[in-house]
């Protein structure tokens, strides 16, 4: 990835500034544009959605801002940084589906790995660092179930270990891919309840979500995507029938359906 | 049984080839539980196969058939073989497992094709080299098991010092790589130490089995704990007991090989835990299932909390 130094690199830290700032981002699978000149600034204390079709870039956009995929051009930063220098303000929690759940370890272990990335290089977690893990479990209701193997816990208690994981991290910045996909009742309200937990902390929050009608509940700020960023900004003024059709082209029914559910909330 | 006890602490020979089978065992146990995780099970056969024509290269080059020659030739192939597999892997829409096929076969068929020019130039220096083919640990000296403990020990330091590393990329690489641990600079350090498990294994059980010395004893651990450390530490137990014990049955028995009776008494135990382990063994998986046939259809809470959390 290209990441540019830019000018105001090392103004001191500016809460107006935005948490993440995209500029020409392009992504390419072979000759096919993934993601095609990204221009986005997400605010910081912001709780933000990214949502849009199957197959609209959506994880792609949070990986090549991580540099987990290459870039073909466009540069990111974090708090007014290159990503590379504000690894340990960013906390990543990947999609459930992306790692092997029968992997022989248990909850609190994987908790601790969020602990890794200011441990460095070879140095090993101590006490410390697994009070830290514990904590970080009991604040998604998880802490009795710290030594339990984790092919034994259910889909949203999975979750929930990845949100512990990424707490622990101690972040500013949380990217979450997907965070709410495929999980129970209760873990969809301890996310929720951690999510403004966060920003009443004066986190930053951004995850990638699918269900068009939970999202006016949970977010404070959206950008629609489609490959290109089709529209982004405060969620009420974002979230209208015309910006979802440019974005989810021609799925009519769903469309109309929402039409008429967003003028029953006006 | 005490017989063997005396042989085994001071017979010369038995006592090389059980210290080097046991040490091969340890590596490759411990080394074997990374790649199985990794779902590189067979990553070793492909270094263990790519190896041969760096064996036979060294070979040709100095005319030597000093082990620590052939085996600083057959690391170096092995390593060049890895390199080539995360090229293949990078650049190519190929999978892991046709890059792993591509790798092993060219590799091993350049190194037959080697073996047969050699044997063909009459050299009277040439006979031997075949033996790396199914390893002959009878041939085991004392300066072989000194070669293997250095190596395997510098091998098992740099586990212990990365394995924190080490278990996050095998967990989560994706996660890794964001922490700042570059992903790919690990995962060439992992492998080459799997390189070095195959080189140790060239001469006690060769090309063809070294696979089974990395899979087996991490298959037949998974079966026994749910922990990564515990894993570990019974992998390498299970690499150690299959070694020794695969050289002392082949001590006893005229005409026993003694690599393949190494494999052969490591497929023991792993059929054994893939059968009788308490949590995961298909014996009681099997009498559990009829026990819930038998008591109702209603499953138990456990059984529903494992079966909803086994498949999200």
């Amino acid at each position: 990835m290209v990441i540019t130094e830019r000018s105001h690199a090392a103004a001191p830290r500016d809460l107006a500034a935005p948490a993440i700032a995209i500029r020409d981002l392009t992504v390419a699978y072979r000759e096919t544009p993934v993601l095609w000149d990204i221009d986005l600034d997400i605010p910081a204390g912001t709780l933000t959605a990214i949502i849009g079709p199957n197959g609209a870039g959506k994880s792609t956009l949070i990986k090549a801002a991580l540099g987990l995929v290459p870039a073909a051009a466009g540069s990111v930063e974090i708090f007014v940084r290159p990503y590379d220098e504000q690894r340990l303000r960013v906390g990543y929690v990947p999609q459930r589906g992306s790692v092997d759940w029968d992997f022989p370890t248990n909850a609190l272990d994987v908790v601790l790995m969020g602990t890794y990335g200011r441990l460095g290089w070879i140095r090993r977690p101590g006490r410390a660092e697994r009070e830290v893990a514990m904590r970080c479990l009991d604040q998604v209701g998880m802490a009795d179930f710290a030594r339990r193997q984790i092919s034994q816990l259910s889909g949203g208690q999975q979750q929930r270990v990845f949100l512990a994981r990424a707490l622990a991290q101690d972040a500013d910045l949380y990217i979450m891919d997907e965070p709410f996909a495929g999980v129970d009742a209760t873990t969809e309200r301890a996310i929720v309840d951690l999510l403004r937990v966060l920003q009443a902390r004066g986190k930053t929050v951004v995850c990638v979500h699918h269900d068009l009608e939970s999202a006016p509940d949970y977010f404070d700020w959206l950008v629609l995507l489609n490959v290109r960023v089709m529209a982004a900004g405060p969620f009420a003024e974002t979230f209208t029938p015309e910006n979802l059709a440019r974005t989810y082209g021609g799925r009519i029914s769903l469309l109309s359906r929402l039409a008429e559910e967003l003028e029953g909330r006006a | 049984m005490s017989g063997l006890l005396r042989d085994l602490l001071f017979d010369y020979t038995l006592r090389n080839v059980a210290l080097g089978s046991a040490l091969l065992g340890i590596v490759s146990g411990v080394l074997g539980t990374f790649a199985l995780l990794r779902r590189q099970g067979l990553l070793g056969d492909a270094l263990a196969h790519a190896a041969l024509p760096g064996i036979c290269l060294a070979f040709l080059l100095t005319g030597s058939k000093a082990p620590i020659v052939l085996l600083l030739g057959a690391g170096i192939a092995g390593w060049v073989g890895t390199m080539l597999l995360l090229l293949i892997v990078r650049r190519t829409l190929l999978s892991e497992d046709a890059a792993l096929g591509i790798v092993l076969s060219t590799f091993f068929g350049v190194g037959v094709t080697l073996l047969t020019f050699i044997n063909q130039r009459g050299d009277a220096n040439q006979a031997g080299l075949d033996k790396y083919l199914f390893g002959q640990a009878a041939a085991l000296v004392a300066r072989d098991v000194i070669t293997f403990a250095i190596l395997g020990g510098a091998a098992l330091l740099l586990v212990l010092l990365f394995s924190k590393e080490f278990t996050l990329l095998t967990f989560d690489p994706a996660f890794a790589s964001s922490l700042g641990f570059g992903t790919t600079r690990l995962s060439i350090l992992l492998t080459s130490l799997i390189v070095v498990a195959v080189v140790i294994g060239l001469q006690t059980v060769g090309v063809v089995l070294m696979a089974a010395m990395l899979i087996g004893p991490a298959a037949a651990a998974r079966q026994w704990t749910n922990r990564l450390a515990p894993m570990i530490a019974l992998s390498a137990l299970f690499g150690a007991t299959a070694g020794v014990s695969g050289a002392l049955l082949s001590f006893t028995r005229q005409g026993l090989p003694t690599g393949p009776t190494i494999v052969l008494t490591l497929t023991a135990i792993v059929f054994g835990s893939l059968l009788f382990a308490p949590a995961r063994g298909l014996v009681w998986d099997r009498l559990r299932q009829r026990h819930r046939a038998l008591s109702g259809p209603m499953p138990t809470p456990v059984a529903l909390v494992e079966s909803e959390g086994s498949r999200p």
